[in-house]
């Protein structure tokens, strides 16, 4: 039996030898290296000075910084709930009226496309001038949007065009949470006079936590790391209305070359990432489920 | 028996897997002769005239081929600065007065100059004050290659409709404080959806359609306002700051400079001459061929694309005289060596030889740009009104006219002085502050930079 057992967590050891190598090599080396930029000045052309804990002072002082992270945390509020919600709407009519594959493919579609494709696709059409939306919205009768271009709606856009992006994916992640609660719960709910609201909020809310845990962790953290959709069109602005955390930390390091200062931020995020994730876990009760 | 078989299968795969990722990190073996030559440059239009040098320079000298790279202009610096970390850096590449300045204070670029002492290579060959750029303090870092400047586009069918000649265009008057006779012509131009022009008092701003003049707000967001507020602004007599090049104390909070950019914005803001900046986000060309605008201030490298994508026959003009006269700016590219090039006497020979009268001569047949040597520019302006149909005159006019041009302003910090002043007119063009409120506080922190 014990031989068995070792032979067995070799085994696994074994398979996932490739991935680990993988999940070293480019990411917990860089990172833990990253930590120790952090304490550096650099400029990548010329050799790092150490500075100890100047760059972060340099942070905590920093308006731009916690403007940044002001601006962050608007955006992932513009962001997750909505998507969520019309996520969790998608996979609600799919499984009550089409869950064709067809209908699941088409949905998925906008989570195929590399990002950038998506950011410069509504670049062009929310162009108030040349872009489709705006002519749509003039042909009702409402005024032209400025969109991006507009410090008030240029974030909000942004959220926008991400929620096109990862609502059909995020949609069928809970569409198969709901294919693992059992009919039978349905049935008896009925049996006992429960109208279809009843039985959203009492069965299918309640059985999905594992399934909603999972979708609001992984997108809240994702999203507090938006970043393409911007390098592709507002690049931080106007007047720093999209200077989000990564992009900040981007121009920082690769712009400026404060590589130093860069790592510093990068850093803080990822504490601050790490603080999220766990209280969520704890939110969520992810060590249960009603299921088991 | 099963779980061993399993183990040797996944053993061998994963040495397998390791052996291929190592394979292609293997050294190559450094080489006397042949030599190949890594030239990078940013412009995919180029690739082909390049391609032709580097075909007439390999029959010159066969043992060095040329290996020419190009990557778009957004991905372009941050790659090569990642190849001067990495050591991966190519060994000659097309560089520009904007990132020269720190590639030189971070010591990758070599100084050429004892080379071009000792090959006795003439430095007055090209359009004048172009060479001078690139060298500092003694040391040169690159020998012109081609220049670039600004003018007008304009659509010659809605200009015949309001009655302005292309003589007309040419001959405008400019000031920052009614806009002179440049502003009238924009107004003319103003068409809303009833037929009021700018100049009627019953133009309704919002149903434009047709600006006056495409004013390009987000890209005039930064420090020089190549295609944008620059060329104004130095028409009223103000400069950048305290030298000619490199200098060390800014002037954007100047009087001449907030009145000339608040009127680049009242364009759009008070007037309803130009789309706003919204309607810029996908810059002015597209709008231009599209015919929502009557007329544009652009750079000749961009003549190709309009001319081509435009369906309507294309004017171009000089830029409008100011309060002290006309004045263009004038910018220049090179070739620079970098410093960790295993092979750079090879290098020097393709940089001696794309800065000669002969490749540029053969550059400016392609019609594309505007080389530094007089014959080049003249062969290329000659193609490009053979094969797009348009007059690009204007644009050698400025470059040939003693006084009217200033350089590129190069200075040390100019990402960073770039983000303030980008942030500062951002606030501007998008009415959030005027420019007299904005300007003195940034000016402060771009002079910040220098202490």
């Amino acid at each position: 039996m014990r031989v068995r057992g070792r032979a067995e967590a070799l085994t696994a050891w074994v398979f996932i030898s490739a991935s680990l190598l993988g999940f070293a090599v480019f990411y917990a080396i860089p990172a833990i290296r990253n930590i120790a930029i952090s304490f550096t000045q650099w400029n990548m052309l010329s050799p790092a000075k150490p500075v100890g804990l100047k760059n972060y002072a340099l942070l905590l002082g920093d308006g731009v910084f916690w403007h940044a992270f002001k601006i962050t945390f608007f955006y992932v509020l513009y962001n997750i709930p909505l998507q969520t919600v019309v996520a969790l709407f998608l996979a609600v009519m799919m499984d009550r009226f089409a869950g064709s594959i067809v209908i699941r493919g088409v949905l998925i579609l906008p989570y195929l496309l590399p990002p950038v494709v998506v950011g410069l696709i509504w670049l062009w059409m929310l162009n108030p001038i040349l872009g489709i939306v705006d002519a749509f919205l003039k042909a009702v009768g409402l005024p032209a949007q400025p969109f991006l271009g507009s410090t008030a709606q240029a974030l909000p856009t942004i959220a926008g065009m991400n929620i096109w992006e990862y609502m059909g994916f995020t949609g069928i992640l809970f569409y198969a949470g709901l294919q693992t609660i059992p009919t039978s719960l349905y049935e008896a709910a009925q049996l006992d006079g429960a109208g279809e609201w009843k039985m959203f909020w009492r069965v299918t809310l309640p059985l999905l936590r594992p399934v909603t845990a999972f979708v609001v962790i992984t997108s809240v953290i994702g999203s507090f790391q938006v970043f393409d959709t911007i390098a592709v069109t507002t690049t931080g602005g106007p007047v720093n209305s999209t200077r989000v955390l990564v992009w900040y930390i981007y121009e920082q390091a690769f712009q400026q070359f404060k590589m130093g200062y860069g790592a510093a931020m990068a850093t803080f995020l990822f504490v601050l990432l790490g603080i999220v994730a766990l209280v969520q876990f704890r939110l969520f009760r992810t060590g249960s489920s009603e299921l088991a | 028996m099963k779980i061993s078989r399993v183990w040797v299968a996944t053993l061998a795969v994963g040495v397998l897997a390791v052996l291929v990722l190592f394979a292609g990190c293997s050294k190559q073996a450094a080489s006397s002769q042949p030599v190949t030559i890594r030239y990078s440059l940013w412009d995919a239009n180029q690739v082909p005239q390049y391609q032709a040098v580097a075909d007439k320079f390999h029959a010159i000298h066969p043992n060095i081929t040329i290996k020419i790279e190009q990557t778009g202009w957004s991905n372009y610096w941050t790659n090569l600065q990642t190849g001067f970390v990495s050591g991966s850096a190519p060994d000659v590449f097309t560089d520009h007065l904007f990132y020269y300045p720190v590639f030189e204070s971070n010591n990758q670029l070599v100084d050429i100059e004892p080379l071009v002492k000792r090959d006795k290579v003439p430095t007055d060959i090209y359009f004048g004050g172009l060479a001078e750029l690139w060298t500092h303090n003694g040391k040169r870092f690159g020998l012109p290659k081609d220049w670039d400047t600004e003018a007008i586009f304009y659509n010659q069918d809605m200009t015949k409709k309001a009655g302005i000649s292309d003589a007309e265009m040419n001959d405008l008057t400019w000031n920052p404080d009614n806009g002179g006779t440049f502003q009238q012509v924009i107004a003319k131009l103003t068409l809303d959806a009833n037929g009021n022009n700018g100049l009627s008092a019953n133009l309704d701003k919002s149903k434009v359609a047709q600006y006056g003049f495409i004013a390009d707000y987000p890209g005039g967001s930064n420090a020089q306002g190549q295609t944008t507020w620059g060329c104004f602004a130095v028409s009223t007599g103000w400069w950048y700051n305290n030298a000619p090049v490199w200098g060390t104390k800014f002037n954007f909070d100047a009087t001449n400079f907030a009145k000339t950019i608040q009127w680049y914005a009242d364009l759009n803001l008070k007037k309803g001459y130009s789309p706003s900046y919204a309607d810029l986000s996908n810059g002015p060309d597209s709008l231009f061929v599209s015919g929502k605008g009557a007329m544009e201030e652009q750079g000749d490298w961009q003549l190709k694309w309009i001319a081509e994508h435009a369906k309507f026959p294309v004017g171009i003009a000089l830029l409008p005289t100011g309060p002290v006269g006309r004045r263009t700016m004038f910018n220049g590219l090179a070739d620079s060596i970098w410093v960790g090039s295993k092979q750079q006497a090879a290098d020097w020979e393709w940089v001696k030889y794309l800065a000669s009268k002969e490749s540029e001569a053969l550059v400016g047949t392609f019609g594309d740009v505007y080389p530094a040597v007089l014959a080049g520019a003249q062969a290329s302006v000659a193609a490009q009104k053979e094969k797009l149909k348009v007059d690009p005159q204007p644009f050698l006019t400025e470059a040939n006219t003693k006084g009217d041009t200033f350089p590129f302003p190069i200075t040390d910090h100019s990402t960073q002085i770039n983000a303030i002043m980008q942030t500062a007119l951002q606030a501007v063009f998008t009415d959030h502050k005027t420019a007299s409120e904005v300007l003195g506080p940034a000016n402060t922190q771009v002079n910040q930079q220098f202490q």
